[in-house]
């Protein structure tokens, strides 16, 4: 995809820029809490992502630290439910979710030529209630009683008849993060349908922004469900429904099936703005034009529309008929098509590519081959029969991680290593990037492999104690834990060095391979960029 | 173009709670989670075929936080298909308050649901028993003749509920009275 902005377009941006100077005068706090640029927004989005990540992070140390041996050490069961309870809803809402909208916020528009998002105003809104949201979640966890322990899944029975009153907080916080995520995607759909620059037909749109375009639609379809799904578990434990109670003619599979079919495409929504980042790197570090641009542009398009008729995939055991576990088997099966598609235009993009291997193509190579990783577990669970016994253990753990945190964050991590520089105009500090990435990629195998192994063996999830078998494997899953949590300081240390501007300058394209509209304009990206559209060629 | 995608937000949060009932009838088309008629059927003209035999085997339970004892006085029955007959189930409530409870059918394998024709339960009603109170509530059913023939075999389980919170007006008044 060849663009080109000429040099007429760049010295009226200039003196555009200088007109503006006016807009981002307010300094301090103030320029953060009313900002409506896109870039501010972004930058927001992604610290906010970081600070979740962090937090969440620590209870994920609470979790193995209780974990590193069997018995019951460090804390009462109860609140060890509570934690993994808020480590999966803060990962999930908190860090994965804001973070790829904050790299929408600052792509999308440079990338289609848009001078900012189309709705700059909300975006403000949809970012600025996200943080109420998290401060009654996690404040809830300090109430007499404490927060949410059911599982991120919040099934009921659990979270009606035997949760506690804070339960009302958990479901206003899942309200507001829903209203911030269908905020942001119609932010991001309206701004790619209307604000295109000229030339930039559908199909030579940026992978990223393709993925976005599909993912948020995924949002606005899902995240009203989920919402009414706890809208339901409220009215159930305090207004007398019986939705979900078998005694007033509910039934608690139907809650079940709610928070599936809204659960299934949630994990699509965490993993196609990857696979746009990783196809913007490949072809990056690879010297080669993405290879199957349109496959991949119709492989995104059919996992999106295959994730609705999948969900009870995760309801195997649930005492469904012979047919329905076995259609459901099927079409889950069936995802498994574009996905491999996709790796293997990956793999195509890099055959006898001339390949360096940059901290983000570090990153992106990982995620290829550890993301694969989790998908053929994935593909294990999807046996109906095998489910039976994989069900609700640590296999199913060491899955999810796989797929979530060598996948879906190490694509978040790829992403912000390959922008940065353009963010910043600062190559960000490249050796602790490399042990930033060495560090990880070691410890998060640590972490996760050997849950394979417990999960196989039979550990169950979501249990503070186990029996003695598992003690050897559960210590080196700790320690790889530690190890994992510790590598981020590393990042943080990158973060911070970069956000002080340190580093040498870098130039427009910043990377030798780079090609896209982001890349023309100059670093760091102005604040205002593209006032005049781009002619794409 | 912002005010279709909320349109399609609002449907879609509707479409959440639309998944109940479609649930509901669903289920009740297919049979598939072994849920039973709520209401009575009739019996009329329906051909017995004596030539086969079905086991209907009954199961009770009470659910957390239900004091009552609760048990089918016929545990297991073989029945031709197309024939009525009745089953009975004691309970007792040995608390020292009133309690209404709402027993919940469920068939496995839920297929064999839709051919299990109920012309009187006990589980189609709130049942209130005073203290110490003692009953034998009966079920009066046929088989469907209907019944595929790869079912000879099939389980009811009725849960029982305490739903004493939920009782309306004129059942906590003639708890009141007796
Ligand atoms: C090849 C593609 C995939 C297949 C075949 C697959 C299959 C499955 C199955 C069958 C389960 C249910 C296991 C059980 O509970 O017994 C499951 C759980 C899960 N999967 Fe996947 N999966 C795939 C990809 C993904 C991706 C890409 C993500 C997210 C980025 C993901 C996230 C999850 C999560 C979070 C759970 C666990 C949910 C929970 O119970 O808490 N999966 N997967
Ligand atoms: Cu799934």
């Amino acid at each position: 995809m060849s663009t080109a902005t000429d040099t007429a377009n760049e010295d009226l941006q200039h003196d555009h820029h200088d007109d503006h100077h006016a807009h981002h005068a307010p300094s301090g706090i103030t320029r953060w809490l009313f900002t409506t640029n896109h870039k501010d927004i972004g930058t927001l989005y992604l610290w906010f992502a970081f600070i979740m990540f962090l937090i969440g992070g620590a209870m994920a140390m609470v979790i193995r630290a209780e974990l590193f041996q069997p018995g019951l050490q460090i804390v009462d069961p109860n609140f060890f439910n509570q934690m993994t309870t808020v480590h999966g809803l803060i990962m999930v809402f908190g860090a994965v979710m804001p973070a790829f909208t904050g790299l929408a916020n600052w792509l999308v528009p440079m990338m289609i030529g848009a001078p900012d998002m189309a709705l700059p105003r909300m975006n403000n809104w949809s970012f600025w209630i996200l943080p109420f949201a998290f401060l009654i979640l996690i404040g809830s966890l300090f109430l007499p009683g404490g927060g949410p322990n059911f599982g991120w899944t919040f099934y009921a029975p659990l979270s009606t008849t035997y949760s506690n009153d804070s339960t009302a907080l958990f479901v206003f916080s899942v309200h507001i993060m829903g209203i911030s995520s269908i905020m942001g995607a119609i932010n991001v759909i309206v701004t790619i349908f209307n604000m295109r620059a000229p030339g930039m037909t559908w199909m030579k749109m940026p992978l990223f922004v393709w993925t976005w375009l599909i993912t948020a639609f995924l949002l606005i379809a899902v995240m009203p469900v989920l919402a009414g799904a706890v809208t339901m578990v409220l009215t159930d434990k305090f207004f007398g429904t019986s939705f979900f109670d078998a005694a007033g003619g509910g039934d608690p599979v139907l809650f079940q099936h709610i928070f599936w079919f809204f659960g299934h495409p949630e994990v699509y929504i965490m993993i196609l703005p990857a696979f746009g980042i990783i196809s913007h790197i490949i072809p990056t570090f690879s010297r080669k034009k993405l290879f199957g641009y349109a496959s991949m542009v119709y492989a995104t398009a059919s996992i999106a529309l295959l994730s609705f008729i999948v969900w009870a995939h995760h309801m195997f055991t649930t005492g469904m008929p012979v047919g329905a576990e076995l259609f459901f088997m099927f079409a889950t099966m069936l995802i498994s098509v574009p996905t491999g598609v996709k790796v293997f235009n990956w793999v195509a993009t890099m055959w006898r590519g001339s390949m360096t291997f940059e901290v983000p193509m570090l990153f992106a190579l990982a995620f290829i081959i550890l993301f694969t990783i989790g998908g053929f577990s994935g593909l294990m669970l999807a046996i109906t029969p095998v489910d039976f016994q994989y069900h609700d253990t640590y296999f199913v753990v060491a899955h999810f991680h796989y797929v979530l945190v060598t996948g879906a964050i190490f694509s978040i991590m790829a992403a912000v290593y390959y922008w940065l520089p353009k963010w910043t105009g600062k190559m960000f500090d490249v050796t602790l990037a490399k042990w930033h990435f060495w560090c990880s990629l070691i410890s998060v195998n640590l972490l996760f492999f050997p849950m394979h192994f417990v999960g196989l063996a039979g550990m169950p999830r979501r249990i503070p104690d186990y029996s003695l078998q598992f003690a050897d494997f559960n210590k080196w899953i700790s320690i790889g834990g530690f190890a994992f949590g510790l590598s981020q300081l590393i990042f943080l240390a990158v973060l911070i060095k970069a956000s002080r501007k340190q580093g040498e300058p870098v130039d427009d394209r910043v990377w030798e391979g780079a090609e896209g509209l982001e890349w023309e304009i100059p670093s760091p990206a102005p604040y205002h960029t593209f006032d005049t559209p781009p002619v794409v060629k | 173009m912002v005010i279709k995608l909320v349109t399609i937000v609002v449907g879609m949060f509707g479409f959440g709670f639309a998944l109940v009932p479609l649930y509901d009838v669903f289920c009740e088309i297919t049979g598939i989670n072994g849920k039973t008629d709520n209401t009575a059927a009739v019996y009329e003209s329906v051909i017995v075929d004596d030539s086969r035999t079905v086991t209907v085997e009954f199961l009770t339970r009470t659910h957390t936080g239900m004091p009552w004892k609760f048990e089918a006085q016929t545990q297991r029955i073989e029945v031709h298909p197309g024939e009525l007959n009745t089953v009975e189930f004691y309970v007792r409530n040995p608390a020292s308050r009133p309690i209404i409870g709402q027993a919940i059918p469920s068939v496995s394998p839920g297929t064999a649901a839709l051919y299990l024709n109920k012309t009187e339960c006990f589980c189609f009603n709130h049942q209130p028993l005073q203290a110490g109170e003692e009953a034998l509530m009966p079920m009066q059913f046929y088989v469907d003749p209907q019944l595929p023939e790869d079912i000879s075999f099939f389980t009811v389980q009725y849960t029982l509920f305490d739903v004493t919170a939920n009782a309306t007006e004129t059942e906590k008044i003639a708890m009141t009275q007796r």
